[in-house]
């Protein structure tokens, strides 16, 4: 058996995970990609259909075209960061992760892998309530370049904070605390559903403090020309915080940390 | 001077402040069977772990052929094939899948012929397009074991490969894992039965609360340590033990005919017969068993508690 050792290829080690996490959320698609999108379907309905045209919150703009950035921003948010924190918390909580642990892959092609993955179902899910938003309102696609920058960026941001939550997780229901009381508050409380001027000034201050605020309000401005902040600003903050969060997730997946005993 | 396969110099592992492995030092040379054997929480499976990369070093150095287990991982991790004692599968994926994944994250890919014969030999056949979570215990063991050996290691270690296997495939395994021993790969298990042991494992290493307290030849080892049981069949009935026959450890049974001992390491059955003449008892059979391992790795590692739980 070990006459020769066979070629090695130094990036297969990569394509195989990024492949087996692909096929991973492929294989249970009716979590994965279907259950989110008809959530969101539900949100369209609900601010698109019934609600969508009888008032505007930006001017120029009903409310379905305002809130559908949103949505859709939203749906990118979510996978990505379930893609990469259910997949790794199970993987270490099964005890599967020593799978990888004794294998050649370096700890960069283990977070691009995972990153990778969690990236394409984001922007899938994404696509997909956009196209279902397509009845309810047109949008202009003011900037669609960066309209693809803040969706890879968001989506990107997320997978980290998915790693960095799979990492600190000790059991399904932590990881569930980080989803309910961290992720969605931010999210509701970042101006998915309404603009962050229209608020008190105090209650607008606050939300600055919120990073998914720069995310949103630079991928609304992105597709509708209009936003709160400037794109410049919304794109760097969101920027600045997916460096930070990146090299946090580097950090602890280059130490291994809770990863090997 | 011949590489050595795997070579550990002064290991140590704690968890916790608790030491699990103490400074262990051993090698073992291409083409080897060694076999790492201890009761329950002794530190083989955290020896293995390091070795493997599961787990960390505390301290020491661990070599596989020539190569720093640490700072050449990418190479050492490639030479090394590994089946856990955990049962531990993707629930998701086929057997075919997984087996793909599994030489794609060492880097290689899957020689279909190779893939084959492992499939073949390991019985999986008929299960191979079965999704993990579907599949029996034995049959993830052996899926375990087919996994470490895909990538074609130079270096395959098994921890506890025949666990919960049948009879039947456990010979198969033995005579498989021979073969390949034979084409050259080196080869550390460590397994509960003993008799498995002596037989495939030409060198023996024991460990006991995360020391190595025996490693030489397995022969030897027997030899040094072993030590053989005797049944001494009477003519008569002996109403009593004699003196110098208690002194020995003999016990008489009820019928009074046959006396049972263990002849100590510096005596021979013929000291035995010889004294058994002087005693003028009359001899009608005398029956020596040979000593195996499983006597020796009672022997030293009676002294000292067995820790009944998990390896940490």
């Amino acid at each position: 058996m070990s006459e020769r050792l066979p070629e090695f290829n130094p990036w297969l080690p990569f394509l195989a995970l990024l492949e087996k996490e692909v096929r991973r959320f492929l294989r249970v698609a009716s979590q994965t990609l279907v259950t989110p999108v008809v959530t969101a379907a539900l949100y369209l309905f609900i601010f698109g259909a019934t609600l969508g045209t009888r008032f505007s919150v930006l001017e120029g703009f009903s409310y379905a075209q305002f809130v559908i950035p949103g949505l859709i921003l939203m749906a990118i948010i979510n996978n990505a960061f379930a893609n990469t924190s259910t997949s790794l918390f199970m993987s270490r909580y099964l005890g599967s992760i020593v799978d990888l642990l004794v294998t050649p892959i370096t700890p960069t092609q283990f977070i691009l892998a995972y990153t990778l993955a969690a990236i394409l179902r984001g922007l899938a899910v994404g696509a997909v309530v956009w196209l279902i938003s397509l009845p309810f309102a047109t949008l202009p696609w003011a900037h669609p370049p960066l309209v693809l920058a803040m969706a890879l960026l968001a989506s990107f941001l997320f997978a980290q904070f998915g790693l960095i939550v799979a990492i600190y997780a000790d059991s399904f229901d932590a990881l569930a605390m980080y989803s309910n009381f961290v992720l969605l508050p931010l999210i509701y409380l970042g101006g998915v559903f309404y603009p962050i001027s229209i608020l008190p000034p105090a209650w607008a201050a606050l939300s600055h403090l919120n990073p998914l605020f720069y995310l949103i309000d630079g991928f609304r401005h992105a597709l509708l020309g209009q936003g709160d902040l400037s794109f410049a600003t919304a794109f760097t903050v969101s920027a600045l915080l997916a460096v930070t969060l990146f090299a946090w997730a580097a950090l602890l997946i280059g130490r291994s940390y809770r990863l090997r005993t | 001077m011949i590489t050595p396969a795997l070579a550990i110099s002064a290991l140590t592992r704690d968890y916790d402040g608790q030491p699990a492995v103490k400074g262990i030092s051993f090698t073992i040379a291409p083409g080897e069977i060694f076999g790492l054997l201890g009761p329950n929480g002794a530190g083989k499976s955290t020896t293995i772990n390091m070795i493997t990369g599961v787990a960390r070093l505390g301290g020491g150095r661990i070599e596989v052929f020539g190569f720093d287990n640490q700072r050449d991982y990418r190479i050492t991790r490639r030479l090394v094939g590994v089946m856990h004692q955990e049962l531990v599968v993707d629930s998701f994926f086929t057997i075919d899948q997984t087996l793909s994944f599994h030489a794609g994250y060492y880097g290689v890919k899957v020689e279909p012929a190779w893939r084959e014969t492992l499939i073949e030999r390991l019985g999986l056949g008929p299960h191979r397009h079965k999704v993990m979570v579907k599949l029996s215990g034995g049959l993830k063991r052996r899926f375990m074991i087919a996994k470490a050996m895909l990538h074609k290691p130079r270096l395959l270690i098994l921890d506890e490969p025949t666990a919960g296997v049948d009879v039947e495939l456990r010979h198969a395994l033995w005579e498989f894992v021979r073969e390949i021993n034979r084409a050259g790969t080196t080869i550390l298990l460590t397994t509960h039965y003993l008799e498995e042991a002596e037989q495939m494992c030409g060198r023996i290493g024991i460990m006991h609360h995360g020391e190595l307290i025996a490693l030489e030849a397995t022969g030897a080892l027997v030899e040094r340590l072993g030590t053989r049981g005797v049944e001494v069949h009477f003519h008569q009935v002996l109403t009593a033990l004699p003196a110098e026959l208690a002194a020995w450890g003999a016990r008489l049974d009820a019928t009074g005919r046959i006396v049972t001992l263990t002849l100590p390491p510096a005596q021979t059955a013929g000291d035995l017969l010889a004294l058994l003449c002087r005693l003028g008892l009359p001899v009608a059979d005398l029956e020596t068993r040979r000593p195996g391992l499983e006597e020796v790795f009672l022997q030293i590692t009676r002294d000292v508690p067995i820790n009944g739980g998990n390896d940490p």
